[in-house]
């Protein structure tokens, strides 16, 4: 059982990275992206972690993902073309990725004592708490201190993500209109 | 046939399957050509990083594994925002989200 | 259990729930318009059989033999998937909710969570899983508007979307305060524990989390896009909204996902600050030893509670004037987020006074 459904999740995630690559439309792409993080997403509840699935989804596929959607729809981009700087990235960007892939792949088949996964094999066996307690357990006592700088650091990307896409010349230009309005209106 | 699926999953075929969305990830940073798409391949690498994290949680029955996960959604979606942030600043400027037509600085 | 007597169980109840929840979203539109009909002083629907309770059934039929118009500008693969999307997502939620007790089964009364015989998965995310099916739904909104090549269309997806990812936050944040009490964020959990005295243990009297209601049912108005909160799709304003360009059975899809949230919205109170499928009698009513006075009875009183979240939905839509934009948005982001999160602050400092 879990045998055939990581092979079918697998798959997807496979499917949908490669179609990432392979699609010209960045929309398309986009959603192929999001059938990665779904998968992934099952992937994690096979893997015992059940709290980090339904986060995958709430966070990565249920926002980000929609924030990366909105930004194409609203930029309009369009289809990508053929240039000579995409020819070279390709002659020299995919050796050097099949290198790494092989390094990494040695080192991780040559790896002993890691085992099997089974599908009744959660995290929850210790200490009989569920995988959310566990997280909470430690997130709350011994890693406090990142928890509450993280959220900090989130703060300070919703400021910047803020100032930078704000329209930068307005300013200048309402204070000029209103200086041009008040000389008329002056002079009548 | 029955006995073969009711195998269990060896964990090192998770990390195979971590390695292989990385390199995906890899690929695509280099060889694509619009701003968005090389920014969803950083987003690929970090979730093929995410499964490995969460497949080495279950080898060891640790939980910090789990916790690291959860730091990098949180970083992500922070950095995700501020990326973003600023394509929609650089195609305001350029008119254009193609990577080879924004090679320089000076306007 | 074997697994193959696992899946056909989990089929089954899935077939029901199914059948029963798209005949509920079939009458809910035939409730509005009669309500709306009664708050305007006028009969609703009473043509087309008693009452005109045969009405859903020649809508459905009107919606299969309208024509199907696809405009020839349209980005077809996203176009019709949108509003399989809304619609999936929709029926999906109502899979983790309970509605009645756990411990009757088919054969007698059963211990806990060896047969959900009223809830198709017992998981311990349940609440989760609902606001992150809620967070897949914009994409059907999103995509169906961007993919009709149409500027009002865009227009109205792109507000929608912003609308509805803002009033997210305050629904996420408000559910906190029930977590807190409940420990626990499975949805079966949460109703056991708020049933120890009926009435005066829900979490929205005795729990204290009456603010918590109140953001909830606000945010969650705006979330399914119903009045006051409605301006994406007003037809005076915006010729539809994102649903503009489409036809019959698509259109149809978009119309019931937006009354099927309706219901999942009206189920999820109820299980979070109404005391799900007990009574709100507790105690003073002595059990029935009956299997089947007990299940009935449970379903009884979460039915009864579901309709009355409904019966408000419609009363709001009738009453209320809709938001402007910039209002809809200075609401959701400077009122009820702070308010939410001085909820929680709150609730905690109850909490950890006890």
């Amino acid at each position: 059982m879990h045998l055939i459904l990581f092979f079918i999740f697998a798959g997807f995630c496979l499917a949908g990275a490669v179609n990432l690559l392979l699609q010209s439309h960045p929309i398309t792409s986009a959603l192929s992206l999001i059938v990665v993080m779904t998968s992934l997403a099952v992937l994690y509840l096979m893997l015992g972690a059940e709290f980090l699935a339904i986060a995958q989804i709430i966070v990565y596929a249920g926002a980000i993902m929609v924030l990366f959607t909105f930004v194409v729809m609203l930029l309009n981009a369009g289809r990508e073309a053929r240039t000579m700087g995409s020819r070279v990235a390709r002659t020299v960007g995919f050796p050097a990725v099949v290198a790494i892939l092989a390094v990494i792949a040695t080192v991780i088949l040559q790896a002993q004592g890691l085992g099997a996964a089974r599908l009744s094999d959660g995290l929850t066996d210790v200490k009989g708490q569920t995988n959310l307690e566990q997280l909470g357990a430690v997130l709350f006592t011994k890693l406090l201190l990142p928890f509450e700088v993280t959220s900090v650091l989130i703060l300070i990307a919703i400021l910047g993500a803020v100032v930078l896409a704000s329209h930068e010349g307005s300013v200048e230009q309402g204070t000029g209109n209103r200086d041009q309005g008040s000389e008329r209106t002056g002079e009548e | 046939m029955s006995a073969f699926l009711q195998q269990d999953v060896p964990l090192s075929w998770y990390l195979l399957l971590s390695a292989v969305l990385f390199s995906l990830g890899v690929v695509g940073f280099l060889i694509k050509r619009n701003l968005i798409t090389v920014f969803m391949s950083i987003e690929l690498m970090l979730n093929g990083v995410n499964l490995s994290f969460v497949t080495f949680a279950q080898q060891w029955h640790a939980v910090k594994g789990q916790i690291f996960v959860f730091f990098v959604m949180m970083v992500a979606a922070a950095e995700a925002a501020v990326g973003l942030a600023i394509i929609i600043a650089v195609f305001r400027a350029r008119a254009t989200l193609d990577v080879d037509r924004i090679d320089r600085m000076k306007l | 259990m074997t697994i193959l007597q696992f899946i056909l169980w989990s089929v089954l109840k899935v077939a029901v729930v199914t059948v029963v929840f798209l005949l509920a979203v079939a009458y809910t539109v035939l409730l509005e318009r009669k309500l709306v009909g009664r708050i305007q002083n006028r009969w609703g629907p009473t043509r087309v059989g008693p009452f005109g309770l045969l009405q859903p059934l020649v809508d459905g039929a009107k919606s299969f033999l309208k024509e199907d118009i696809i405009p020839t500008g349209v980005y077809r693969p996203l176009y019709l998937i949108a509003p399989i999307i809304a619609l999936g997502c929709a029926l999906i939620s109502i899979g983790v909710v309970p509605f009645g007790t756990p411990e009757v089964g088919p054969g007698g009364y059963v211990k806990h969570g060896e047969l959900n015989f009223f809830q198709i998965s017992d998981i311990n995310i349940g609440l989760l899983v609902i606001l992150g099916i809620t967070s897949i739904g914009v994409y059907g909104i999103a995509l169906a508007g961007w993919s009709s090549n149409n500027k009002y269309s865009l227009l109205g997806a792109l507000r929608s979307s912003a609308q509805l990812v803002s009033y997210e936050l305050a629904l996420g944040l408000s559910l906190v305060g029930v977590v807190l009490r409940a420990g626990s964020l499975n949805l079966r959990v949460i109703v056991e524990q708020q049933a120890t005295q009926g009435m005066l243990t829900w979490n929205i009297f005795g729990g204290m989390q009456f603010i918590a209601f109140f953001i909830y049912l606000t945010a969650a108005y705006a979330e399914t896009n119903r009045s006051p909160f409605d301006l994406p799709e007003a037809e005076s304003e915006l010729t539809g909204g994102y649903h503009t360009e489409y036809s019959s059975m698509k259109f149809a899809m978009f119309f019931m996902a937006e009354y099927a949230n309706m219901i999942t919205v009206g189920c999820v109170a109820t299980l979070l600050f109404l005391g799900g499928w007990t009574s709100p009698f507790g105690d003073l009513i002595p059990s029935f030893e009956n299997v089947f006075v007990d299940a009935g009875l449970s379903l009884f009183w979460f039915v009864l509670k579901v309709f009355s979240f409904l019966f408000l939905y419609v009363w709001v839509r009738g009453t209320l004037p809709r938001f402007r934009y910039d209002q809809l948005m200075n609401f959701g982001w400077r009122w009820l987020m702070p308010l939410a999160i001085l909820n929680i602050v709150a609730t905690s400092a109850l909490l950890a006074y006890r």
